[in-house]
């Protein structure tokens, strides 16, 4: 099973990306397992310095903005 | 150009006399918002663009082992170009102290960051013009690179948080973006911005063209003119807690510029409001201790204080 995670301290950006890695999940209509990241070592453990961030299976996938559902999609095909 | 279309609107449509109070405040009020909506949705995607060549993993590679005085001033530049959102402050601030950075220079990024801002820029240009806008910058990034190389000689390594230092960074290859991704982002920044300041641009604007109508000349020489040596102090003290409302200020400062307020007072009151926040204070203290986040304030307030003080006396 694919794996999304949101990398983010709880601002109001990164809960705005958690809702669009949901309703991403919801438009694929796969079962993907989407997980808030809230602890700073997990997050710096990435290589990130900004966030929100979202990371597809280990793998970065966007950094300090929000994508779309749509955009989303096409990372858990 | 801009002008005309307030004087058209004022004066020829609403029907309103120019010589009036009213003619006077709501022309002022048309005018600047007008100039300041077009310099906000040009200046910010501009800005937007040159940001998304410098994500604050970049600045963190361009820092690298840079040594005091070059990597102070080279951080307070960046901190410019760097996308700065208080969300982002820990990361940042751990990523910076990870790599090897001094506090130092750390701190040079972390006061111009949120200072020289790309709202407070756009306010500065339209309501003062661009040799106020310019003569911020230059402060704002004199200030960054004094304050951070103050708080390096202090050597308070030991007020960061003790987990810091335990925090072990991955490496991650970041795509670089392509054009079109570079212009959506700018897109919804500018945006995501506007949303956030238009109401206080307007109620700003608003404010500052009631200022420019209805409050007699001599109220602000009165107050808090050039005879007043503890202006700038508590204009200062005043700016301080004020956040959110940087958008909305400047209008109000540019219509007490007018009655009479002098230039380093509005300068050091702008700058102390964006500088320092209490949310990016909050939000501080996750990574360092109570005792330096005085200190950070503390430092900052003086230099403020400083620049008033040095602009009241020279312009």
């Amino acid at each position: 099973m694919k794996k999304i995670e949101v990398l983010g301290m709880g601002c109001a950006n990164c809960n705005k990306l958690y809702q669009n890695a949901l309703a991403a999940v919801k438009l694929s209509g796969r079962e993907v397992e989407v997980a808030k990241i809230e602890d700073i070592q997990k997050i710096m453990s990435y290589g990130v310095m900004s966030t929100p961030a979202l990371v597809v299976d280990g793998v970065v996938k966007a950094v300090g903005k929000i994508p779309k559902p749509e955009e989303i999609k096409e990372w858990i095909k | 150009m801009i002008k005309y279309l307030a004087d058209l609107l004022v004066y020829q449509w609403i029907g309103i006399q120019p010589e009036t109070r009213m003619g006077e405040s709501l022309n002022f009020f048309f005018y600047d918002t007008m100039k300041v909506f077009l310099l906000l949705i040009v200046i910010i995607f501009v800005v937007a663009i040159i940001r998304s060549f410098f994500p604050p993993e970049r600045s963190r590679k361009l820092l690298g082992h840079r040594r005091e005085y070059v990597g102070n001033f080279l951080a307070a530049l960046l901190g410019i170009v760097t996308p700065f959102c208080s969300c982002s402050a820990v990361p940042m601030f751990i990523g910076f102290i990870e790599s090897g950075l001094p506090l130092g220079i750390t701190f040079s990024f972390l006061i111009s960051s949120p200072t020289v801002n790309e709202v407070a820029l756009v306010m500065l240009w339209g309501l003062f013009g661009w040799k106020i806008a310019l003569l911020y910058t230059a402060t704002g990034v004199a200030m960054a690179f004094f304050a951070g190389i103050a708080i390096g000689k202090l050597k308070l390594e030991h007020l960061v948080e003790e987990y810091v230092y335990r925090i072990k960074m991955g490496e991650t290859e970041m795509s670089v973006p392509t054009w079109k991704e570079r212009l959506e982002y700018a897109r919804d920044y500018t945006k995501d911005i506007l949303r956030r300041v238009w109401l206080f641009v307007l109620i700003g604007i608003g404010l500052g063209a009631w200022i420019h109508g209805y409050v007699p000349m001599d109220f602000i020489i009165k107050y808090a003119g050039p005879g007043n040596p503890f202006a700038v102090f508590v204009a200062v003290l005043i700016g301080i807690p004020l956040y959110s409302n940087a958008a909305g200020t400047i209008p109000i400062v540019q219509a007490l510029v007018e009655k009479g307020l002098p230039m380093g007072t509005a300068l050091a009151f702008m700058m102390s409001i964006v500088a320092i926040s209490t949310p990016e204070l909050i939000i501080l203290r996750k990574v360092i201790k109570p005792k330096l986040i005085a200190i950070f304030v503390g430092i900052v307030s003086v230099a403020i204080i400083i620049i008033g003080y040095l602009f009241n006396t020279i312009l």
